[in-house]
C-alpha cells in the first residue's frame, strides 16, 4: 500500500511526520503546478470548484509516482466539499485507474467504521501507537503554522532583503529531507528561534491586511499565488484567518472545535449571519468584522468562482464595508485567473489603503 | 384590512405552493404571489444580487422586489432542511441574509428556520412560528396547516398521476388531456426551479411536448424506489436535490420506457456541478440513452438552445427507428 493524499499548503509535512512514525509508506504528490492543474481542469466538471481540480491533478500525479491509496476526507455537506470524493472515485474510475480510495469520515456517525479505516491507512490496530504518532503530526503542525505566522508578519520589516524568505526555505527544504517527526520538531523550534534572530526595522510604515475566505484558497498557496508574499512585498503585514490547523481538526474532528476562538468569531458575524451556512461563511464574515474592530488597515476575501458558502458572505460584505467602516476586496480565482490582472487587483487595493491611512493620519495630525 | 402576504414565485414555490398560499389564505391573510417569471424580474434581479450568484438566487431576488411594495410581510423562509440528514443548499441557508443585505427597505421578512435535519419533531414549533406572524390563535394556525396539508397532499396525487407542478398551476387542469402527448418519454432532471419556470427554462417542456414527447421527471417517480436506488450510492447523497436525482437516473438508466435524458443545470449550481457530472459519468458507462446537459443563464440564448434541443430529439428518433429495426419485440419486453 503506498499512501497518497491531495495538497493543501503545507499540510503534507506533518502528514508525512504521520505515517513515518507509524511506518507506512507514502507518496507525496509533487508540488501543486501548472501542469497539475491543466491535468485537474481536464478531466474534472468544468464547473465544479478550483480545490477539486487542483486535488485531481495531485492525485494523477501521485498514481504517475506509484501511489496505489488515496485518502480522502469527507464530511456532510451542505457544501460541495462532503461529496468530493464521490466525484473524484468516478472521474479516477472513467479514467481507467484501479486505485483504492479511502474516505476518512465516520458515515452517518458510525464510529466503528472510521476506526477501521483508520487502522486500515495506519496499518495497525494499534490505538496507543496511532493517537501518539497523531499527537506529535499536530505537534508538528501547530509549530510550523506559529512559523508560517511569524514569517508573514515578519517580512515586510526585514532589514536585509530575502533573509525570512532565505530561513523559512532552508527550513523547509529540511523538514522535507526529514524523517520523522521528532527531527521535524527539533528543526521547527530551531526554526522558530532564528526567526526571532533575524534584525527587523519596526519603524517602517507598514499596512495590516487580514485574509478571509474559503479555507482552500486561503491556506494553500499555490491556489491564492502566494497572496501572502505578494503583500509583504508591497510593505504590507498579512494575517491569515484559517490556517491547517484549523483544516487539520475539522478534518479529524468532522466539526469544527467550538472552542473559545471559534465562538469569539461567531458572536462577531451574528448580527450578520447566525447559522453556519457550510463552508467557512460565517467565519469569513465573523473575522472581518474582528479584524476591523483589532483597526486593520484592509481585509481581502479569497474565494474560488462558483464557491457557495462564500457568495453567501461575499452579499454582507459591502454593508459591513460601510458599518465597521473598513475597506474589504473580495478576489475570486479560478484556472483561468492570471496572475498579472490579480497583482494589479491587489496593488491597487493596497494603493488605496495607503491613500486612505495617510488622509487618516493628516486628519489627526490637523484637529 | 387583511395582512398581506407576499410569496415570491421561485425557488421551492414549484415543489410547495399549494401549501404556502393555502396556509396563509387560511389564516386570513391576503396572499400575493409574485408575477410569473419575466425579463423585467430577471433584469432586478441581476441587478440586485452580486454577480457570482447562481441565476435562481438572482431571479429570486427578482421576485422579491416584484412584492416589495406591494405587501406587509414577505414570506423567506431559510430551508436548511426538509429531509432527515439532508440539506437543500448552502444558498438556501443563507437565502433571507442575502435578501436582507442585497434589497433595502424591504417590508418585513417571514425568515423562520424550516430544519428537519435531525427529525421532524420541531415541526409544530416551525409552523407555529410562521403562522404567528399572522394571528395568535394557537388554534387557528393548527387548523389552517391541516387544510393546507389535505390541499398539499391533493397537489402530490395530481403529480403522482402523471401531471407536472405547472400543468397543475393552470385552471383548466383537467380538461385538457394533452399533457401526456407521446409514447415516448424523456426523463427531465435538474432543480425544480428550473424546469418548471418556463422563462427560465425557455419553455423547454412545452417545446419537447410538441416534438410528440412525454416529460416526466423527478416528481413523476416513485419515491420509494428512488430512494432504494439513491441508498446503492457508495455515500450518502445529503443533498435532497441530489439524492432525487441520482435516485431517479438510477432508476431510469434501467427503465426502457425512458428514451432520453436531459439535465437543465444552471451555471455556477455548485450542486449540479457535483451531480450532473456524476448523473451524466453513470448515464454513459451503464446505458446507451441519448443524454444532453443543457447549462443555462442569464446569457444563454434561446436559439442555441433550441438546435441542442433539436439535435436531442433527432437522437431520440433515429435510435427509435434504427432500434425497432433490430428488436421488433423490444415494446413487449418491458410492458407492464
Ligand atoms: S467551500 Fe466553496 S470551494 Fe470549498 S468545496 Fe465548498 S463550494 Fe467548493
Ligand atoms: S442549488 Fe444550485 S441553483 Fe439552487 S440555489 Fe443552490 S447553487 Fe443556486
Amino acid at each position: 500500500m503506498k499512501i497518497t493524499f491531495p495538497h493543501i499548503g503545507n499540510s503534507y509535512i506533518p502528514i508525512k511526520a504521520l505515517f513515518e512514525d507509524l511506518g507506512v509508506e507514502t507518496v507525496i504528490p509533487p508540488k501543486s503546478s501548472k501542469k497539475t492543474l491543466e491535468l485537474g481542469t481536464k478531466n474534472a466538471p468544468e464547473l465544479i470548484c478550483l480545490p477539486l481540480k487542483i486535488n485531481l491533478g495531485n492525485y494523477i500525479e501521485s498514481i504517475a509516482k506509484g501511489a496505489d491509496t488515496i485518502i480522502i476526507t469527507g464530511g456532510c455537506g451542505p457544501c460541495r466539499f462532503g461529496y468530493y470524493c464521490e466525484v473524484q472515485k468516478e472521474i479516477l474510475k472513467d479514467m481507467g485507474y484501479d486505485v483504492d480510495i479511502i474516505v476518512l469520515e465516520a458515515p452517518e456517525g458510525n464510529k466503528k467504521e472510521f476506526i477501521r479505516r483508520v487502522s486500515k491507512i495506519a496499518n495497525t490496530k494499534n490505538i496507543v501507537k496511532i493517537s501518539k504518532s497523531l499527537k506529535n503530526a499536530i505537534t508538528v503542525l501547530k509549530k510550523l503554522n506559529a512559523l508560517e505566522e511569524m514569517v508573514l508578519k515578519a517580512r515586510p520589516y526585514e532589514v536585509h532583503e530575502n533573509e525570512v524568505d532565505k530561513l523559512y526555505n532552508n527550513f523547509i527544504d529540511k523538514l522535507e529531507k526529514s524523517r520523522g517527526s521528532r527531527e521535524m520538531i527539533n528543526h521547527l523550534n530551531n526554526a522558530v528561534e532564528m526567526m526571532k534572530e533575524i534584525k527587523l526595522d519596526k519603524n517602517r510604515e507598514v499596512l495590516r491586511v487580514g485574509i478571509v475566505g474559503e479555507i482552500y484558497a486561503v491556506i494553500d498557496d499555490y491556489c491564492n499565488f502566494d497572496i501572502g508574499k505578494k503583500l509583504n512585498k508591497m510593505g504590507v503585514e498579512v494575517h491569515k484567518s484559517l490556517s491547517t490547523g484549523e483544516w487539520i481538526t475539522e478534518m479529524l474532528l468532522f466539526r469544527s472545535m467550538g472552542m473559545s476562538k471559534e465562538m469569539k468569531i461567531w458572536e462577531a458575524a451574528n448580527p450578520y449571519i447566525k447559522t453556519c451556512i457550510g463552508g467557512h461563511a460565517r467565519e469569513t464574515v465573523g473575522n472581518t468584522v474582528l479584524y476591523s474592530k483589532e483597526e486593520y488597515d484592509g481585509v481581502i476575501q479569497l474565494m474560488p468562482f462558483t464557491c457557495m458558502p462564500e457568495i453567501v458572505a461575499m452579499s454582507m460584505m459591502p454593508s459591513i464595508q460601510e458599518e465597521k467602516n473598513i475597506p474589504i476586496l473580495t478576489l475570486i480565482i479560478d484556472e483561468m485567473t492570471g496572475e498579472a490582472g490579480y497583482l494589479t487587483r491587489l496593488e491597487a487595493f493596497i494603493d488605496l489603503l495607503r491613500n486612505r491611512k495617510d488622509k487618516r493620519i493628516s486628519q489627526t495630525v490637523d484637529s | 384590512m387583511p395582512i398581506k402576504v407576499g410569496i415570491p414565485s421561485a425557488l421551492l414555490f414549484y415543489d410547495y405552493y399549494p401549501l404556502w398560499i393555502t396556509f396563509f389564505e387560511e389564516l386570513g391573510a391576503d396572499v400575493i404571489v409574485s408575477k410569473n417569471t419575466n425579463k423585467e424580474i430577471v433584469d432586478m434581479g441581476i441587478k440586485n444580487t452580486v454577480d457570482e450568484a447562481c441565476l435562481p438566487v438572482k431571479v429570486f431576488h427578482g421576485h422579491v422586489l416584484d412584492l416589495k411594495n406591494k405587501v406587509d410581510l414577505i414570506f423567506i423562509p431559510r430551508i436548511t432542511s426538509v429531509s432527515k440528514y439532508e440539506y437543500i443548499c448552502p444558498k438556501f441557508c443563507g437565502l433571507p441574509e442575502m435578501i436582507k443585505y442585497s434589497i433595502k427597505d424591504l417590508p418585513e421578512i417571514i425568515d423562520t428556520n424550516i430544519d428537519f435535519r435531525k427529525s421532524k419533531k420541531n415541526l409544530n414549533r416551525t409552523v407555529m412560528e410562521i403562522g404567528g406572524y399572522i394571528t395568535k390563535d394557537v388554534k387557528k394556525i393548527k387548523n389552517a396547516f391541516e387544510i393546507a396539508m389535505k390541499e398539499y397532499s391533493r397537489y402530490k396525487d395530481l403529480i403522482k398521476k402523471g401531471f407536472l407542478p405547472i400543468d397543475t398551476l393552470k385552471k383548466d387542469i383537467y380538461s385538457k388531456g394533452d399533457f401526456f402527448r407521446g409514447k415516448a418519454k424523456v426523463l427531465l432532471l435538474g432543480h425544480p426551479y428550473n424546469i418548471y419556470d418556463p422563462h427560465i427554462s425557455m419553455d423547454l417542456v412545452q417545446k419537447l411536448r410538441k416534438h410528440n414527447l412525454t416529460v416526466v421527471t423527478c416528481e413523476s417517480f416513485c419515491e420509494e424506489a428512488m430512494n432504494e436506488k439513491a441508498a446503492t450510492l457508495d455515500k450518502k447523497m445529503f443533498w435532497s436535490f441530489g439524492r432525487k436525482i441520482l435516485g431517479t437516473v438510477l432508476s431510469a438508466i434501467k427503465n426502457d420506457e425512458i428514451c432520453g435524458i436531459i439535465y437543465l443545470s444552471s451555471f455556477g449550481c455548485g450542486l449540479d456541478s457535483v451531480i450532473g457530472d456524476i448523473a451524466e459519468r453513470r448515464i454513459r458507462r451503464d446505458s446507451n440513452k441519448p443524454f444532453t446537459l443543457l447549462t443555462i443563464d442569464e446569457h444563454t440564448g434561446e436559439a442555441g438552445v433550441d438546435t441542442r434541443i433539436e439535435a436531442f430529439v433527432d437522437m431520440i428518433k433515429w435510435r427509435d427507428e434504427h432500434e425497432n429495426n433490430l428488436s421488433p419485440h423490444r415494446k413487449f419486453i418491458h410492458s407492464n
